[in-house]
């Protein structure tokens, strides 16, 4: 059984279907980039996964041992955040918030796993500094820390680069690899740079208010869908 | 100084609206954190001028105004935090017509039954004269209640304000933890409306959180400074207030007003400082 298995699911709001016909399965180990212009059910498609969101048909499954509250999210940044006086570590350790049950406070075990994974995204120096002072790529890296805190094994990553300078975005890029390829973690990623999507990924799922293309990488670079929306965006 | 300090606690009335003003103004800086944080400051204000018009029935029906005003402006609470939670209503605007529409209510029933007289004003605007001993009773046991629920759920309510997206990805109930903060922003609200008045109460909320975020650059340390702020503003305020005759809620927020510009100037110089 795969860690996310979609059949048939499309999802959409009380003003009409957003995102329909929606087969596909993600398994442990992969690295998986939802592609799609703006509009074209990717948003809707990551509430779905997340389980915020019912679909109207179909089915969304997770399995092989993994939990609908076991996934780790990195949202995109809000309004609210740009301005919120919070620390570093404290960012961090709140991606724990679910791992004590009913216990409300946090214990030895919480913090040392928050400083590991500020340590393994190479923040750990930063953890007492302010998260609004941050630059856009370390904040995005203390996201992702936060997010490991809340799992080992599936990350969603909601357009990770966007806003991020040249430099800072093939950095994230590099480190989300090194997760995948020797920490063995799956990675679900949506993005807009269909560039990146087909050197990093091993499965792309391109929509466009349904699912039009869902496999490996290597068949999708042969697809007309594929050349056409690679081809767009040099013009 | 001291000298006036043992005088006015020789007033019990005094002492009994010190209580109340202490343990009111913590609870309020509190919780004001997550609330400016949230972008629902607004509700605070919102539901102070609901408390208006449930004191305005009290006292038309001669019920105990702790006992009335707090399910009907705890409802508020929980329906105005369902309207800012809405997108179809602009949240704004829908608090500033109940707001509104609770003080004209408010006038009205004053109006029909007992006239516009000192009750009236001393509803707006506060008095120190408010508290009987059964109020300051209820005041320490609810104020208690709210103190510990957020000390208790002070994760949880720091991850909801931070990302409630992420929050609900790992199964939090972000919905039950903004109820929450909502009820307990009412219990407070209700508690402080009648020695703050119904039109100064939310500065008990704001400022202090406001003022901490100038300076403060973690969520506990910004919620510990406005605890420490809320409580000395109060102090000085009352002190004040007694000393130079002044009404006692708006010297509280005058004290507020000052510790806010001293932050932000001192957030400014230090900006400055860091630039050169």
């Amino acid at each position: 059984m795969a860690f996310i298995t979609c059949s048939g699911a499309s999802f959409g709001y009380e003003t009409g279907v957003a995102v329909s016909d929606l087969d596909f399965a993600v398994n442990r180990g992969d690295y998986l980039c939802i592609v799609g212009e703006n509009g074209s059910g990717k948003s809707t498609l990551i509430r779905g996964i997340l389980r915020l969101k019912e679909p109207v048909t179909g089915r969304m499954q997770t399995g092989d041992d993994l939990k609908p509250d076991e996934i780790g999210y990195l949202p995109q940044q809000t309004v609210v955040q740009k301005d919120f006086p919070a620390g570093v570590f404290e960012v961090a350790l709140s991606g724990r918030q679910n791992r004590r049950g009913f216990i409300p406070f946090y214990g030895k075990r919480d913090k040392q796993a928050a400083l590991q994974n500020l340590e393994r995204l190479g923040v750990a120096e930063l953890k007492n500094r302010c998260y609004r002072e941050l630059s856009g790529g370390q904040q995005q890296r203390v996201l992702l820390a936060r997010a490991l805190c809340a799992t080992e094994k599936l990350l969603l990553l909601d357009e990770p680069v966007s806003g991020l300078d040249p430099l800072a975005t093939s950095e994230l890029y590099g480190l989300i690899e090194t997760l995948n390829r020797k920490e063995g973690l799956t990675i679900v990623m949506v993005s807009h740079d269909i560039r990146s999507a087909v050197e990093y990924a091993s499965h792309i799922l391109h929509l466009g208010n349904k699912q039009l293309f869902f496999g490996k990488t290597a068949d999708y670079l042969e697809t007309p869908l594929c050349k056409r929306f690679l081809g767009g965006e040099k013009s | 100084m001291i000298a006036i300090i043992t005088e006015m606690l020789s007033y019990t009335f005094l002492v009994r609206a010190l209580i109340v003003g202490l343990l009111v103004s913590l609870c309020a800086s509190l919780l004001g954190a997550s609330l400016v944080l949230k972008r629902y400051s607004m509700i605070g204000d919102g539901l102070s001028h609901v408390g208006f018009g449930a004191l305005a029935i009290s006292l038309a029906t001669g019920t105990a105004p702790l006992t009335l005003s707090i399910p009907i402006v705890g409802v508020s609470a929980v329906f105005l935090l369902r309207i800012s939670e809405s997108s179809k209503i602009k949240g704004d605007a829908a608090i500033a017509l109940i707001s509104t529409s609770s003080l004209a209510l408010g006038a009205i029933i004053i109006a029909l039954t007992t006239g516009m007289n000192m009750d009236v004003c001393n509803f707006m605007f506060g008095s120190i004269l408010a508290m009987s001993v059964a109020d300051v009773r209820l005041s320490v046991a609810l104020s208690s209640v709210v103190i510990v629920l957020y000390i208790v759920f002070y994760n949880k309510i720091f991850a909801v304000t931070f990302d409630e997206t992420f929050s609900r990805a790992v199964g939090t109930k972000a919905g039950v933890y903004n109820m929450l903060l909502a009820i307990l922003t009412a219990i407070t609200i209700v508690l402080g409306m009648r020695m703050m008045g119904a039109l100064l109460i939310s500065a008990l909320i704001i400022f202090p959180s406001l003022a901490s975020m100038r300076i403060c650059k973690r969520f506990k340390s910004v919620i510990i400074c406005s605890a420490i702020v809320a409580l000395s503003a109060f102090c000085v305020g009352i002190v004040l207030s007694y000393w130079y005759s002044l009404p006692t809620g708006a010297s509280v927020v005058v004290v507020n007003l000052i510790i806010f510009i001293a932050f932000s100037c001192i957030n400014l110089i230090r900006g400055g400082l860091r630039k050169s």
